[in-house]
């Protein structure tokens, strides 16, 4: 079992930084998709006005 | 619907792969366990090729019809392609440090060629992010995006090319066992549908971004 803490770190940050991006990336969107939805209400509003 | 299946698939293969790498392969001989990072490394390395060879279709693409859908894909594959050529060159200097007794040496064509490619798609974002117009800002990292392709087939034959410590070609020479190149493939396969799942999540992102921006011009 000699070497398996450089197994293991490797796995860790492998999955890590993957699973850090994933989470990232679905965050960003759904705020984006609030602020899109948000902007296309107020300009909806304005049309209307 | 694409994107779930894309998802599904991908936590399939993960978990194959997992089961491969840690219960199914049995252990290499001469470098013991540490060799099953092996089965982490290809794969990040074959990410690193693969997004950036869509970054280089990508670029040419835009430069020759300028259509904005080709330089988000390029966009897009550039920074998926930086993340994995990061997780290339970690992993390949913890596989180094017990193997070599060094994290990491200047003497090695594979190492240094990949540190080049980073900095290369690296200079691609940075151009993206620092030009003023949008237009000109992709022309210009389409251009980077096709010279750095020039990198791309040195770091693929750089241990065929020059001899170095970094192990060979083993899967073309039929080096591998077939339980090891077994396990190589499924973890491939499952690296590959995450970058595809990555790429189509990127390019909506992207598509909403440009969206976003419209909707605030028209607002304010």
């Amino acid at each position: 079992m000699e070497n398996a803490s450089y197994l293991l770190a490797a796995y860790t940050i492998v999955w890590a930084v993957v699973f850090g991006y994933i989470l990232l990336l679905f965050n960003r969107q759904q705020s984006q998709q609030r602020e899109i939805n948000s902007l296309k209400k107020t300009l909806q509003g304005k049309k209307e006005a | 619907m694409k994107r779930k299946v894309l998802l599904w698939l991908s936590l399939a293969l993960m978990m194959a792969s997992l089961y491969l790498v840690f219960i199914y392969v049995p252990t290499e001989k001469e470098m013991g366990i540490i060799q099953r990072i092996f089965y982490l490394m290809v794969p990040m390395g074959w990410l690193a090729l693969l997004a950036f060879l869509i970054v280089f279709i990508g670029s040419i693409l835009y430069l020759v019809k300028r259509t904005s859908k080709w330089d988000t894909l390029a966009y897009c594959s550039a920074e998926i392609g930086i993340v994995f050529t990061t997780l290339t060159l970690i992993t390949g200097s913890i596989w180094a440090k017990p193997v070599w007794g060094v994290w990491w040496t200047w003497d090695e064509p594979r190492l240094t060629s990949t540190l080049i490619l980073w900095f290369i798609y690296l200079a691609y974002l940075i151009v993206r992010s620092f030009a003023i117009e949008e237009s000109r800002g992709a022309v210009f990292a389409a251009i980077v995006g096709i010279v750095g392709f020039v990198d791309l087939p040195i770091v693929a034959l750089a241990t065929t090319l020059w001899r170095g410590m970094h192990p060979g070609p083993l899967i073309f020479q039929g080096g591998l066992a077939p339980s090891m190149l077994l396990t190589l493939l499924v973890s491939i396969s499952a690296f590959t549908s995450l970058y595809i799942l990555l790429l189509i999540q990127r390019v909506s992102m992207k598509n909403d971004e440009m969206e976003l921006s419209t909707l605030k011009r028209l607002s304010s």
